[in-house]
């Protein structure tokens, strides 16, 4: 998917966000490029404070300013670069061109207003639409992403619904005005494993439907691998990784990768004694070593790399790109 | 090898109070007539969903949570018959691991003094030979004696949960409930703290109970595993023929919803439809007649029995109508 015949639709440069504490700035992304194509869906994958949730909501702008700060970089979207565009463009941008759904649909959901209403003002405020015409929109997108009875249920409040249902209402809420790019962050990690099948089967099979892009920020790589073309790795704020999805998974380059999927527990035809660790852990963002992140837990780690950053080295055939100078090969 | 804790039609009803007078207007049955045995040394995964009742069994089996009735025997002592004081006694040889390392300690406590606090409360050996204790423990869950002096909030997920652990360790028990204990943490950390739990148990012959809602970390850690829906106990059996041929519906329906890191294995899912019923009303008959895809008449009126679709010296045991049928015929 990642040919140079078409051009990206949304093109991340040297992006670098930064967040003021008292105990000086911190780095959550630094200075990560990337881009995704129509049609595609892109994982970003990385642990706690990797970055990939800060990515994923600089991209609509939405972390807070301050503490937060977009200290370079550009965001292009189909032509135009998001950080230069005004709050009131953007707006106009939110929801309809690119929209975004939430790990924990009770917080993104307004307890206070019935779901028909929300989804309501999310129509009327992008498209020209009467009352009327917007309600009957939602409860065709809520029958799309598989609510039952949308008719009735379109007058409940969130806190009637089950978590799967809200999910679906977010996901419908987020599809009602054809969005270009979804940017899906954490969306099943609050749901049980069997209503994160449901709902994952409906985002996929709705992605197809309305020819969307979608960059999906998880930590499970279960789900990456089953919906994804291609994955982004991420890792104390840099990408360390990116290749197409079966690449990754069975020549992951960088020894972090390899040993993310190694330490995933999962279930084995023969039970082993030791799962397999990557050792130590992530360094604190305020103190980064000076080389390579990953160096101090690194089997692979030399002089060299405590020395200086290895940065991404995309290569133009593959797309795939890996920032280690010994990579696993 | 002998049994350690037998479980007998354990029920945990919690009260819904509402109208006028705060009457008791509704029961959830948050476990509902759940019976098993656990062997020393060995452990018991309980694996289900949110809701199922599986961290109120869990604590019920501690009387964290006053059982409504059942028995509860450990050692021989029904735990149900002891009064305050004869429990407390008998609390010296069952611990607790909860979920959240963050909430589980008390920030403004320095290590030393809560994983000290067991010895104190229950007054063993003198101040010196307690602190010698401490440092052992440490160094059991694999932590320097530097950080004796050190508060929680100085510490990431993984080391919070290490130290959880080492006072759980404090007293010698000879039973855990571990309650979620790596769902918190990250993967690449979880595995080293399953690693940990495994050689406790392995060196020191404990007995965990050990809750989780992911089938693979229950996989890695148990010798049986009982699988929960809507508070009971749908299938019980050892690991190796639960993960081998998983019988009730439900168990099989859980297998196949989990994500495989895998793009190639794309698993045959078993979608279930709607939701969990609410434990405040559950269906009558079988608890998940109303999602099973393989649903009698039969299963909305009866209860089904509990089966032994195995050996008498290797139980495999199903709580379903399908294997009724079987054994009838």
């Amino acid at each position: 998917m990642s040919s140079g015949h078409t051009a990206p639709l949304l093109s991340v440069r040297n992006l670098v966000v930064e967040f003021s504490t008292r105990y000086g700035p911190v780095r959550a992304v630094d200075d990560i490029s990337f881009d995704v194509y129509p049609n595609e869906t892109v994982g970003i994958v990385g642990e706690s404070g990797c970055g990939k949730t800060v990515t994923g909501l600089t991209l609509l702008r939405l972390i807070p300013m301050p503490p937060g700060r977009i200290v370079q970089g550009s965001i292009e979207f189909d032509g135009r670069d998001l950080t230069k565009l005004s709050e009131k463009d953007l707006q106009e941008m939110r929801g309809s061109d690119i929209s975004m759904i939430f790990q924990e649909p009770m917080t993104a959901l307004n307890p206070v207003f019935s779901v028909g209403n929300q989804m309501i003002d999310v129509l009327r405020r992008h498209k020209n639409l009467t009352r009327g015409q917007a309600r009957e929109l939602a409860i065709n997108m809520l029958d799309t992403v598989g609510i039952p009875a949308p008719r009735k249920r379109i007058d409940e409040y969130p806190h009637q619904m089950s978590g799967g249902m809200r999910q679906r209402v977010m996901i419908a809420m987020a599809l009602s005005c054809g969005p270009k790019l979804l940017i899906a962050d954490e969306p099943t990690t609050a749901l049980d494993v069997t209503t994160q099948a449901q709902v994952m089967e409906q985002i996929v099979k709705l992605q197809d439907e309305f020819h969307m892009s979608m960059i999906l920020v998880t930590h499970d790589l279960g789900v990456v691998a089953e919906s994804c073309d291609r994955a982004i790795v991420m890792y104390c704020g840099n990408i360390i990784e990116t290749a197409a999805i079966d690449d990754l998974f069975h020549k992951p380059q960088h020894p972090y990768t390899r040993g993310l999927l190694d330490s995933i527990p999962r279930i084995r035809e023969e039970r082993i004694t030791e799962l397999p660790i990557i050792r130590g852990m992530v360094p604190d963002l305020l103190h980064l070593p000076d080389g390579c992140r990953f160096a101090d837990r690194c089997p692979r780690a030399t002089a060299e790399c405590r020395q200086d950053k290895p940065v991404v080295k995309i290569d133009p055939v593959t797309g795939n790109g890996v920032a280690c100078y010994h990579p696993m090969g | 090898m002998s049994t350690l804790l037998k479980v007998v039609d354990l029920k945990k009803y919690f009260p819904v109070r509402g109208g006028m007078f705060h009457r008791v207007v509704a029961h959830v049955k948050a476990v509902d007539g759940v019976s098993f045995e656990l062997k020393k040394g060995r452990t018991l995964g309980l694996v289900g969903e949110s809701g199922c009742g599986k961290s109120t069994l869990g604590r019920a089996v501690l009387r964290l949570h006053e059982p409504t009735s059942g028995q509860i025997i450990l050692n021989g002592d029904d735990l149900m018959t002891l009064d305050r004081q004869a429990l407390t006694a008998h609390r010296r040889q069952m611990q607790i691991i909860f979920q959240d390392p963050y909430a589980s300690l008390s920030p403004r406590r320095t290590i030393a003094q809560t994983i000290q606090e067991p010895l104190d409360v229950h007054k063993i050996g003198t101040p010196r030979e307690r602190e010698k204790k401490v440092e052992e423990l440490l160094d059991v869950v694999g932590l320097r004696k530097q950080v004796l002096s050190r508060y929680p909030h100085e510490f990431s997920g993984g080391q919070r949960q290490r130290i959880g652990i080492a006072r759980s360790l404090a007293l010698n028990p000879n039973f855990i409930v571990a309650d979620e204990p790596v769902s918190a943490l990250d993967v690449s950390v979880q595995s080293q703290v399953l690693n940990l739990i495994a050689r406790l148990q392995r060196e020191h012959g404990i007995s965990f109970l050990f809750i989780s809602h992911d089938l693979a970390v229950i996989q890695h850690v148990s010798d049986d595993v009982g699988v929960m829906y809507l508070g009971r106990l749908v299938e019980l059996a050892s690991a190796d023929d639960l993960y081998r041929q998983p019988r009730h519906p439900y168990t099989k329906a859980l297998m196949s919803a989990i994500p495989v890191p895998d793009p190639n294995k794309k698993s045959k899912r078993i979608i279930l439809s709607g939701d969990v019923p609410s434990p405040m009303n559950p269906p009558p008959g079988c608890p998940f007649h109303t999602r099973c895809p393989d649903a009698m008449p039969r299963c909305k009126e009866a209860l089904p029995p509990r089966i032994n679709v195995g050996s008498e010296d290797r139980p495999h045991f199903v709580d379903c109508h399908l294997f009724a049928e079987e054994s009838a015929t």
